[in-house]
């Protein structure tokens, strides 16, 4: 080479070196980026792609609508109060300072804590949820690039507090937390919809992306029993004897004994739905999240359903009922009651401690005489008295739609002595939920026949084109006929002769049964006073169990918890289509 | 190829088709690649998803041409021209500097000319002006550029050009820093001095690194650098102060995986990442082709670096081995240094990627360039 124009010069190894060497350093380099690549997408990938997916997806949920509840008369009771959730998209923000001012301002939020959340390089920043309806369309109607308002449901109870622990509420994600919301979450609840999309960066879904849209199925309204013209009576009732009687708590369920829809369930004090939150009670001092909690749950807790009691001699009925029905005691057996009754080494008195001498069956029902049960209750022997509480549903859960029943504590057949079985034939030693009490005797004063409990009774799809009716379990003739309608003649008798004339409403045939019971454990001075009632007696219709809780001075069933039901009585009869007659005797 | 006018015996010439290979290769990907990380942009901005690939396409084809012919042309004639390009190359800089002939776009005046259409990047003509003219001063010293004197008019050939364009463009100042560095290299017997010069950078840029902050006090650094160092430590840290573009390019990287999402799969180029079909195009590949194609790519580069090296040591003369030194300087001190800042290993400093990056002055001469080195090997004879 060069050899036509010496000018150019030779290529020399020492080139060819500093070439290979320039190569070699090169190809060094470049394998070194290669490393780099793999640590990068091979270690650190699932990293950047979680933060890669962050930025790009958006997955929007179209709520589904949750369904609605209606009470029997078709009134509205739970409801969808639409609510705004505001957030800020950072890539589409174009006047971040207005931005903040406009959201401090409308949502009374600190300004700093907005900037943050406008200069935060997310794809989508909630700024907050739960915003009233109107602030909404007031953000909205500014305009402001960037800025997304939301629109949600929120449960909204039209009835406050009424009812509480039966509807109960839903959490912020719409979720049943308690009650009827809880039970029944599923027909409640309907599908959210989804829009599953990509987005660029400026939040503009990506056309190109298949974008999924899955439409929401609204959730199904259901229809109670509950009847919120009888609870908003029941709850004033129950308000005006605990402040009267200064009790810790009143609890009343009115029910259709024939079918079990329940009408009304009041357990006083109730507490807001709309501000479930918030203790209806004052506390003292600094509360611990978790003692917050529990004070929470003991506002939210159902007594009716969830707390056990001894229902003393309302629990008459029973042992009446299946003496009666076993044939080892008649109506006109008499008895003779000096006041007490030796059982094997233990003296039970009666609480007439003079003594009720001698008496009929009827009479001592009628008298709710003590020794008059321990006798029937020997008639019937533990075994056979054992197995009524078992066909009267005491020994089982009643099945009610609500969540957080209890079921009742009993002893075991073999532990039933003489003493035992001389205390549980008047409502003593074992422990029943007001509402098993309430159904035993539906069983007793309806013909015979067992119900369950409810208060659902229809669901009925979001366009109303679809009702299902709610199917209860039933089960006929577990009492014979004839036993019903001497345990009704008895039990008519006690309010209109007997310890229960309290309950008396001139023109109507009422039947009930009163009760005082200690609280548990005894010796306390407490007392549970309460009034079963039923009417009309020859046909009940409606069934209705009062209990007060602790209440001060006097504390006889038949003396303050017998008015209560006959005021509600005399209300609701004629409400419900029953009115008086004032032919007969009456 | 074969037939010319050959005076002695029959000459077989040599033309590196293995290089052509790649470089069509490597210019049609590039072009799928644009189309890819651009069309969405470009369907926002322009209304035509095509905006981008399409121009890049025509300057392309054009550029193809123009690698042909200068592969055909006698690099000995060309080489004469050199100082006339080192001229105009200064002449242009000059333009572009401190006349309204140069046009700012993002902030920067790298452009030269009338209309938005109608301009170039003069830093790219600069490049292959210095190859030319430094591969012509270091032939005709010869075994001078081992004295003091030979090696300091190298660097003052080398100082106007790199000072020109380190002014708006820190980055193509590096390169042709790196070229000129380079070509010197292999033209020296004596390498101990760059060798010493190499460990020098590394320290200053230790310091850098290290003292900042100090720097900044003392004005040696702009501010805007040092950020460019804080984002390199940390850039989730420094989202906000830059961060961002090497952040969206890392999760483009790291969301590719082996296999990546598929090609035209990537989603951080829809607006997430910018320069997109720029400067980051490279962290497209690694999304949509996956660690597999990304190594390929480098794989390509390292394969056409070795074919300009294969070239370089066979070439008929010094002459046309310096030049294809200096274009193996350029592409590979470009694809280094790109994907270095791409996946974070270097601060950012908007380096494109040859042949794959957007950018019609950067293709056309890249193009003159292979066009160059094809025809030194077309001067090869084979048989020897």
């Amino acid at each position: 080479m060069g050899e036509k124009k010496p000018q150019w010069k030779r290529n020399q190894i020492f080139h060819r070196k500093g070439i290979v060497f320039f190569f070699l350093a090169a190809a060094v380099l470049l394998l070194v980026m290669g490393g780099r690549l793999a640590y990068l997408m091979i270690f650190q990938s699932e990293y950047y792609m979680e933060k890669a997916e962050d930025l790009h997806e958006r997955e929007r949920t179209i709520k589904a609508a949750r369904g609605e509840i209606y009470d029997a008369n078709g009134t509205l009771i739970a409801a969808n109060r639409t609510v705004c959730t505001v957030s800020v998209i950072h890539n589409q923000i174009t006047d971040p300072d207005l931005v903040v001012e406009v959201l401090a301002e409308q949502l009374d939020m600190d300004p700093e804590k907005i900037r943050e959340s406008v200069e935060k390089y997310t794809s989508r920043e909630v700024i907050r949820t739960n915003v009233d309806k109107e602030i909404g369309d007031a953000i909205r109607a500014y305009h402001l690039d960037g800025v997304k308002v939301d629109e949600d449901y929120k449960r909204y109870y039209p009835f406050g507090s009424l009812a509480s622990k039966v509807l109960g509420f839903t959490g912020s994600d719409n979720q049943g937390i308690i009650g009827l919301e809880v039970q029944y979450e599923s027909t409640l609840k309907g599908i959210d919809g989804k829009i599953l999309t990509m987005t660029d960066a400026t939040g503009v879904e990506l056309d190109a992306m298949a974008e999924e849209r899955i439409e929401p199925i609204p959730g199904n309204n259901l229809v109670l029993s509950l009847d919120m013209n009888i609870q908003q009576y029941a709850q004033q009732a129950a308000e005006t004897v605990m402040e009267e009687k200064n009790a810790r708590a009143v609890s009343i369920t009115i029910m259709n004994p024939n079918n079990g829809e329940i009408m009304a369930m009041v357990s006083v004090p109730e507490f807001d739905l709309n501000d479930p939150f918030t203790l209806n009670t004052e506390t003292q001092g600094e509360l611990t999240n978790e003692e917050t909690q529990e004070l929470l749950n003991q506002m939210w807790r159902n007594p009716c359903i969830s707390d056990t009691y001894e229902p003393g001699s309302i629990f008459k009925i029973v042992t009446a009922t299946a003496a009666l029905e076993e044939g080892t005691v008649s109506l006109d057996d008499t008895f003779y009651c000096p006041g007490y009754k030796l059982v094997g080494d233990r003296r039970i008195r009666c609480h007439k401690t003079t003594g009720h001498g001698s008496e009929t069956f009827i009479q001592g029902v009628m008298n709710s005489c003590n020794p008059v049960f321990i006798e029937v209750g020997q008639s019937l022997g533990a075994e056979r008295f054992y197995g009524y509480f078992q066909t009267m549903g005491l020994m089982e859960k009643t099945g009610v739609d609500l969540p957080g029943e209890a079921s009742g504590i009993m002893h075991e057949l073999d532990n039933i002595g003489e003493v035992e079985l001389a205390t549980m034939s008047f409502g003593q030693s074992f422990q029943v939920t007001p509402l098993q009490l309430l159904t035993a005797a539906s069983m007793v004063v309806n013909g015979g026949t067992k119900v369950t409990p409810h208060f659902g009774v229809e669901v009925v799809s979001a366009d109303g084109s679809a009702v299902r009716r709610l199917e209860y379990e039933t089960q006929e003739n577990v009492i014979s006929e004839a036993t019903c309608e001497n345990m009704k003649m008895i039990l008519e008798k006690v309010v209109s002769e007997g310890g229960g004339s309290n309950a008396y409403i001139e023109g109507y045939r009422i039947g009930g049964k009163t009760a005082t019971s200690e609280t548990l454990p005894r010796g306390t001075g407490k007392y549970i006073a309460a009034f079963l009632g039923f009417a009309p007696a020859d046909d009940p219709q409606v069934i209705a169990l009062i209990t007060i809780s602790e209440p001060e001075g006097v504390y006889y069933g038949g003396t303050i918890a017998a008015p209560v039901i006959r005021d509600i009585f005399e209300n609701i009869l004629p409400y419900l289509g029953i009115y008086p007659e004032y032919s007969g005797e009456g | 190829m074969g037939e010319n006018r050959t005076k002695k015996r029959k000459e077989k010439r040599f033309y590196d088709y293995s290089l052509l290979a790649v470089i069509i290769f490597l210019c049609v990907f590039g072009l799928i690649m644009i189309y890819s990380s651009s069309s969405y942009s470009a369907e926002l901005t322009t209304g035509n998803s095509m905006y981008y690939m399409t121009r890049q396409g025509m300057i392309l084809c054009g550029g193809f041409v123009a690698m042909i012919v200068v592969s055909k042309m006698d690099y000995h004639w060309y080489a004469k021209l050199a100082w006339l390009a080192y001229i105009a190359a200064i002449v242009m800089m000059i333009l572009t500097n401190f006349t309204p002939l140069g046009r700012a776009f993002n902030g920067q005046k790298r452009w030269l000319g009338v209309t938005e259409t109608l301009s170039f990047q003069p830093a790219e003509f600069v490049k292959i002006a210095l190859i030319l003219t430094l591969a012509t001063f270091i032939n005709r010293i010869g075994r001078g550029i081992d004295t003091f004197r030979g090696l300091a008019l190298a660097v003052i050939l080398t100082l106007p050009p790199f000072i020109l364009v380190g002014m708006n463009n820190l980055s193509s100042g590096i390169i042709i820093a790196g070229i000129a560095f380079l070509m010197c290299f292999v033209g020296s017997k004596k390498k101990g001095i760059y060798i010493f010069a190499v460990g020098l950078v590394l320290a200053a840029a230790f310091f850098v690194v290290q003292y900042g902050d100090k720097l900044v006090e003392w004005n040696i650094l702009e501010p805007y650098q040092l950020e460019r160092i804080y984002v390199w430590q940390d850039p989730e840290a420094y989202s906000q102060y830059g961060g961002y573009q090497v952040l969206q390019g890392l999760y483009a990287i790291g969301s590719g995986g082996l296999f990546g999402r598929g090609l035209g799969e990537s989603i951080q180029k829809l607006g997430f990442l910018p320069e997109a079909e720029n400067d980051m195009v490279f962290s497209v590949i690694c999304e949509e082709l996956g660690l597999f194609g990304a190594v390929c790519v480098i794989l390509l580069f390292l394969f056409m670096i070795w074919r300009f090296m294969i070239i370089a040591n066979n070439a008929p003369d010094l002459l046309g081995a310096l030049i294809v030194v200096g274009v193996m300087a350029h592409i590979s001190i470009q694809v280094i240094l790109n994907i270095a800042v791409v996946t974070n290993s270097i601060p950012n400093t908007g380096i494109t990627l040859p042949f794959i990056s957007y950018g019609g002055t950067s293709i056309l001469f890249l193009m003159a360039e292979m066009g160059m080195v094809l025809g030194v090997s077309n001067r090869i004879t084979l048989e020897h």
